[in-house]
């Protein structure tokens, strides 16, 4: 058989795949390479990854120069006559040690710059991280600052019932804010399954254990909005818990930090004046829907229905048409051993009321019950 | 390097081929009535026809798992979510992932093996005959066993192949019980097979036939087995604990009862990297077969190719970390792992160095599996770089859990372990049947086939670097171009495989022009030496080596 064209399309086949190779080198900030960053530490990484690929792509061209010269030249159509060597000593020594040698020459810049990675002393900012199904939770630990962020992207758009927009998929209705030139802590975990904390722009990417603390650190040179997701499979919705870091002048964020102290204050102040306050039925419905399709829905699915076998229904279940303080001590404590998180820690106490509310009236549950504030407040308290 | 002066091997059965099954059966001094039908196979203790069986029970594996491909790759064909639910599609990503590594990949090389090592070391069949009928035979229960899963409530597995604890215990569905006995059963198998392939080459090689002398792919069959024992009971282990994490209250993986769900990981990856090695080590045995016999000459260092396959398979047990660099290993553990998983690098460069110098002044002629070997040695390499450049832990940062990765282990396991058995396959195909397969189709196959998988796996590289985390069923506006010919190259290649079906189809109802007993001009070894097709007993007199 002779297939003088099978060399031909091999080589075409390779220019093609180099050709497309090429093109990721010259366009550093395109949708074909990594980027290099934003910190010093990414822009090293982006380096190590340059020169990785460029010792991968010399690899593969004097190997390949070599079998398709082979090809070409020792083809039997041609009248090429097999050669009796099946052993050389010095060449098998040669090409055990060349590699040895490059590996080296590409490990050793590749440690250095990993231990600067990993050095975490003497920051400026410390934040906690921590991530829960399918949302991201940040505290920071010198402020009297937390609150969750969570995907910004209507369903409607996921769905295809609507266009999608520039950021699809990389919003989130609160980012993460920090100052720029400071070193920045990133202490990880979660409080369910991994989750994988990766922001690309600062070469981040540090896994989330339960029951752990993982850290990391950037320092960001430019001040900009950067996108990342989760990195680590999460179960159901993974791919739809952006994270989303707003990077500030010093003087900005300062001033950033101190508005949401001042918000933290007026929320706490408003939970109080709420505590001792009864809102009406149509206002717990609406509210408790608002929080219902922003928290629960994920799971328990915008009818109530939940999915089969992974995620139980409120439409119809005894939980949400009998028992009132058991439905809110699974909404407050969680339920050890399943996917049901504590909420307490994310949602206030009038909104758990009216999500009660809203989960024993909706979707024909319609027991009529009205759940207030200071209903919480008794079973997570134990006072009146 | 091997030669026979005793070709008595088949005796009488020579002289019948065109019905050799019933005519070698009836001859048969030592075997009783011989089953026919459905009780030949369920019964069958033969080293030809076990093989054949795992053969096309990873083909139709292979398809299955395909199909499953063929379901993510449409659903992530635009941006958006249009086919299936989320949780539909985790359950996709994680059984295609478990059929294609233990239903396709596995059970293909066991069924070469099978069929190979009798024939190459000169035995009349395994060691251990009964044990080989059941190793196949629970095979297909395993796979009912995951494939049904999928129809509970709840639905399958939905936690990747790699069933992570807590998501594959607390936060799993309860079909999670049939999963963990589906891997114990093929995990038995695999053992079984294991046991058989070793005992069979430490005992039943023929006279002369020495362990330096013995073909490539029967040594590299051999260094993998011993990593199968090694192995799949840790994974037996990892399962066991998922199962009682979930049912039985223990806490091997949960932080909140003093366990860790790191160890998983620990555990399933020092399962997992040698498994890695298993199914790519009797791929590098079937291209040092296949490269020798079409450029006409010997392989090249053939010392040196043994001694990297068992290099290869002893750094395989000090590499598992790499699979966890961001899982918050201390430093000094990640640059240990680093500098460990770069060293894998020498042997196996040796290996593509070696064929590369077999077919250095050779005489080289591009036969359908030669064209497969040769897109194994490119692509293969082309997937070893890429897993150079994940060993670099920074990078790695970077890479993990990306598309990137999802290339790498593609090329090394669709273009590297897959293209390695479709060569396997060309190459002995006339020896099982007696016919050479449609040449036609083969081209079309091959041509198809490298195509497609080059335009299905490489810009996966891109997508990856470009940010694109992999198991997520919908992604961002800027990945959506790549994605849009990823899906394309990944139809395309899934219907060429139907071509291989055909073909397959056609040479198993022995179509086609007889072939001689050698097959290819410059194929050397035993196995040409018998008669083609193979008779149903071969070597009951051991022939001598030289």
């Amino acid at each position: 058989m002779k297939f003088s064209s099978f060399i031909s399309y091999m080589s075409v086949l390779l220019i093609v795949c180099l050709s497309f190779a090429a093109q990721a080198i010259d366009t550093g900030r395109s949708n074909l390479n990594m980027r290099p960053g934003v910190s010093g530490i990414s822009n090293q990484v982006y380096d190590l990854h340059m020169l990785m690929f460029y010792v991968c792509i010399a690899i593969g061209v004097v190997v390949f120069t070599f079998m398709f010269y082979s090809m070409v030249v020792h083809r039997k159509s041609k009248g090429a006559k097999a050669a009796n060597f099946h052993e050389n000593l010095t060449v098998e020594v040669v090409w055990t040690i060349v590699p040895f040698v490059i590996l080296i020459f590409m490990a050793v810049p590749a440690a250095y710059t990993l231990i600067d990675m990993e050095d975490v002393s003497k920051p400026d900012v410390t934040v906690l991280v921590t991530g829960s199904q399918w949302k991201w939770h940040y505290k920071y630990m010198d402020n009297d600052v937390e609150y969750f962020s969570v995907l910004a992207t209507e369903q409607g758009q996921i769905r295809n019932q609507l266009t999608k927009t520039q950021n699809y998929l990389l919003e989130v209705d609160r980012p993460l804010v920090i100052p720029t030139g400071k070193k920045i802590r990133f202490l990880i975990t979660s409080d369910d399954v991994i989750h994988s904390w990766w922001m690309p722009d600062f070469a981040i990417k540090k896994d989330a254990n339960p029951g752990f603390i993982n850290e990391a650190w950037t320092n960001v040179n430019s001040p900009g909005v950067y996108r990342g997701q989760c990195a680590e499979l999460c179960g159901k919705d993974h791919g739809f818990m952006p994270i989303v870091v707003v990077a500030k002048e010093p003087a900005q964020y300062d001033a950033w930090v101190a508005e949401q102290e001042a918000i933290a204050q007026r929320a706490r102040d408003e939970e109080q004046r709420l505590l001792s306050m009864n809102m009406s039925m149509d206002e717990l419905m609406s509210q408790g829907e608002k929080v219902y399709g922003a928290v629960c829905a994920a799971c328990h699915m915008p009818n109530g229905e939940g999915l089969p076998g992974v995620f139980p229904a409120l439409k119809g279940s005894a939980l949400a048409l009998e028992d009132i303080p058991g439905h809110i001590r699974i909404i407050v404590e969680g339920s050890p051993g399943t996917s049901m998180a504590s909420f307490a820690k994310q949602l206030t106490m009038s909104e758990i009321a009216a999500v009660v509310t809203y989960e024993r009236n909706a979707w024909g549950n319609d027991t009529g019950d009205i759940v207030q504030a200071k209903d919480i407040n008794a079973i997570m308290y134990g006072k009146e | 390097m091997v030669s026979t002066t005793d070709t008595t091997h088949s005796g009488d059965h020579d002289a019948d081929t065109q019905d050799h099954v019933a005519s070698d059966h009836i001859d048969d001094h030592h075997h009783h009535e011989a089953p026919y039908g459905i009780s030949r196979w369920l019964l069958t203790t033969n080293h030809k026809d076990i093989g054949t069986l795992y053969l096309w029970f990873a083909f139709i594996m292979f398809l299955v798992g395909g199909a499953m491909a063929m379901v993510i790759r449409a659903e992530l064909f635009q941006p958006g979510l249009q086919i299936v639910e989320p949780n539909f599609f985790n359950q996709m990503t994680t059984v295609h992932g478990l059929i294609m590594v233990f239903g396709a990949v596995m059970p293909a090389f066991t069924g070469l093996a099978n069929w190979m090592i009798p024939l190459m070391i000169g035995a009349p069949d395994m060691a251990l005959p009964r044990m080989n009928n059941w190793s196949f035979w629970i095979l297909p229960f395993a796979f009912l066993i995951l494939l049904s899963s999928l129809f509970m409530e709840g639905g399958g597995p939905a936690f990747g192949w790699t069933f992570y604890a807590p998501l594959s215990t607390t936060y799993s569905s309860d079909s999670t019980a049939l999963f963990v006995f589906s891997v114990h059963i093929m995990g038995i198998s695999s053992i079984m097979g294991a046991i058989n392939v070793i005992v069979t080459i430490f005992n039943m090689r023929a006279p002369g036939m020495t362990y330096m002398k013995m073909p490539l792919f029967v040594w590299t069959w051999l260094i993998t087995a011993f990593l199968l024992i090694a192995v799949m009971p840790v994974l037996a282990a990892a399962v066991t604990m998922v199962l009682t994490d979930k049912f039985f209250g223990t806490s091997f993986f949960d932080a909140a009862g003093g366990g860790d769900p790191v160890l998983f990981q620990h555990i399933f990856w020092f399962f997992g990297h040698p498994e890695v090695y298993i199914m790519i080590l009797p791929a590098f045995g079937i291209i040092s077969q296949i490269v020798p016999t079409f450029s006409r000459k010997k392989l090249f260092g053939y010392a040196s190719m043994v001694y990297a396959t068992g290099a290869i398979a002893l750094l395989s047990f000090i590499v598992w970390g790499h699979h966890m660099f961001t899982t918050g290993m201390p430093v000094e553990y990640e640059i240990f792992f680093m500098f460990a998983t770069m060293l894998v690098s020498v042997p196996t460069g040796v290996k593509v160095f070696n064929w590369v110098a077999t077919m250095w002044r050779g005489s080289i002629s591009f036969e359908i599996p030669m064209m497969f070997a040769i897109a194994f040695i490119v692509l293969f390499t082309i997937g070893g770089l890429s897993g150079l450049m994940l060993a670099i832990v920074p990078a790695d940062f970077q890479y993990h859990d990306t598309y990137f990765v999802v290339a790498h282990f593609h090329y090394v396991l669709v273009t590297g372990a897959i293209f390695s058995i479709m060569a396997a396959v060309y190459y002995w195909l006339p020896k099982w049947t007696g016919k050479m397969f449609d040449i036609t189709l083969a081209k079309w196959h091959f041509w198809c086939s490298l195509v497609s998988v080059n335009v299905l796996f490489f810009p996966m590289h891109f997508v990856g670097l470009a940010g694109m985390p992999r198991r997520i069923p919908d992604y961002a506006l800027q990945f959506a171009d790549f994605n849009k010919w990823i899906s394309v190259g990944g139809f395309a290649f899934g219907l060429s495989q139907l071509i291989f079906l055909a073909l397959i189809i056609k040479a198993c109802r022995h179509q086609g022009e007889s072939v001689s007993s050698q097959v290819w001009d410059g194929a050397e070894g035993l196995e040409w030496e018998i008669p083609s097709p193979a008779p149903y007993h071969t070597f009951e007199t051991p022939p001598i080596v030289r």
